[in-house]
């Protein structure tokens, strides 16, 4: 099986200039692997740095030191140009917060991804359709933005959105957390179809019965945290 | 439209369409801006943040040529724009380029009517079947929601932030490759800002437009540019992919001007 995600020996300090320029390692040689059609989830206690090594692997977070391979991409090392282009076609990222323009339509929001790519209009609004009738957001909210909706249902939208384009990578954070049993349900469905396609995922899941169904392994991130590590 | 159709087709998107190199600017022994140097390529949005005073401006005038620099050199489709004859430059700021001043009468013809200022644009570029620029002029003033009833007013009847709205549109309406903005959406409401960040965007993703925004709102940059530069002092201190600039900001400015933000 391919990897498609290869992290090795990976490090990271945050110096905070304004605070005495207080240096804080926040990771130390975190090495893991996903390959195709495989879920890893992370896991470690509140602040032993999952969600900086997911942000690592998006780009949102520098790199000190080590390597970080997406789809054959050196993260750590790529111009912002180049990390732009992995996130357009190959990295996909639902995080668990909706960012997005105000008043613009949900279902916009949600086909962005694909009109990025150049998908004609009318396609990728149907694919959006879908989604969001899938996630069980009500037809009258799809003209409306999402900005006003309740917690649950933003969460929704953006899952939609992340699962819009056929991603070969996908990173989830805590894509479960605040929803119902039947929300849950079908976006536990989504992952393992998008295993099923093909696409290597890496996500954080406190929910213990989501983690059983979805990951095929668990790395602790304990051992990567400096001063944390036992 | 011939020469814009022309450069398209020599230009792939895998080059820059404009790269500064070592860009510098003084006036007297203070310095506007100093060693600026990138890449834009097409389709890419750059947004330029820092304090008043620290150079934005100055450099936007630079590229845009409104301004002579000291040293250094700017490069677009291949073009060195510093040495270009100002025939050719003005040519390129009414075709190909656009620039969004921050005070809308920098930017409009005052005397001129609604529908003129963005009737003016097209014909720059060869259009001439009136009918066709009034329903052009029609149809983008509505994009920027200006009621078609107003097409015949002049913009000194309009309120700032429908001057300003107005600006753009007359701007746009050629679908230019290369925006310079100096704070665009800086004296809107922010139910039109939203409109215009969302049409930009629209703009960039369908037209591949490229653009380079000098604003102070951080939310603005993050909805609108790939990447960002950070100035102080006439320098740039910081510079990369715009969330991972924002969220993992690393020179001591970039912290505390991220960190100076009220949430809301």
């Amino acid at each position: 099986m391919t990897a498609m995600i290869e992290i090795s020996d990976l490090s990271k300090a945050f110096i905070l200039h304004n605070q005495g320029g207080a240096v804080i390692p926040v990771m130390a040689g975190a090495a893991l692997q996903v390959a195709a059609g495989e879920c890893v989830g992370l896991t470690g206690q509140s602040g032993a740095g999952k969600s900086t090594l997911m942000r690592m692997v998006y780009g949102n977070y520098l790199t000190a030191g080590g390597r970080l391979l997406v789809a054959g991409t050196d993260v750590a090392q790529a111009a912002p140009r180049d990390i732009i282009a992995l996130r357009r076609n190959t990295l996909g990222y639902v995080s668990q917060f909706l960012r997005v323009v105000p008043r613009v339509p949900t279902v916009d929001v949600v086909a962005e991804p694909l009109l990025r790519l150049g998908m004609h209009p009318t396609k990728a609004r149907a694919r959006a359709e879908d989604l969001l009738s899938r996630l069980n957001i009500p037809t009258r909210l799809w003209p409306l933005s999402p900005t006003t909706f309740s917690g649950g249902e933003q969460q929704r939208v953006n899952i939609a959105r992340g699962f819009a384009h056929t991603f070969p990578v996908l990173l989830l954070d805590e894509p479960t957390a605040s929803l119902d049993a039947a929300n849950r349900d079908v976006v536990l469905t989504l992952i393992e179809e998008a295993k099923a396609r093909g696409a290597a995922i890496l996500g954080i899941f406190h929910d213990e019965g989501a983690r059983a169904r979805v990951c095929d392994r668990l790395v602790d991130v304990t051992g990567f945290t400096p001063g944390l590590a036992a | 439209m011939g020469v814009i159709d022309m450069t398209v087709q020599n230009l792939g998107l895998d080059r820059p369409l404009l790269t500064v190199n070592t860009l510098t600017k003084r006036y007297g022994i203070r310095i506007g801006c100093a060693d600026v140097s990138f890449d834009l390529f097409p389709g890419e949005v750059i947004g330029i943040v820092g304090e008043s005073g620290s150079g934005k401006s100055t450099l936007l005038s630079c590229l845009a040529g409104h301004l002579q620099p000291d040293l250094g050199r700017v490069t677009y489709c291949g073009r060195d724009v510093l040495a270009m004859p100002e025939t050719e430059r003005r040519r390129l700021s009414r075709t190909e380029w656009a620039y969004v001043h921050q005070n809308p009468r920098d930017g409009l013809r005052m005397g001129v009517s609604a529908g003129g200022n963005v009737g003016e644009r097209l014909m720059a570029v060869g259009a001439r079947h009136y009918g066709s620029i009034r329903d052009t002029a029609t149809d983008w003033l509505g994009r920027v929601e200006i009621a078609a009833d107003r097409i015949d007013e002049r913009p000194s009847a309009f309120s700032g932030g429908m001057q300003q709205r107005l600006q753009i549109a007359r701007n746009l309406v050629t679908a230019p490759r290369l925006v310079f903005m100096d704070e665009p959406t800086g004296g809107l409401d922010v139910s039109v800002q939203a409109r215009l960040l969302d049409l930009l965007r629209g703009l960039v993703r369908d037209l591949g437009l490229s653009a380079i925004i000098v604003t102070h709102d951080l939310a603005v940059v993050r909805l609108l540019a790939d990447r960002l530069m950070v100035m102080k002092g006439g320098r740039v201190v910081e510079q990369g992919l715009t969330d991972q600039v924002l969220d993992d900001p690393q020179d001591a400015y970039t912290q505390l001007l991220v960190s100076s933000v009220l949430q809301v």
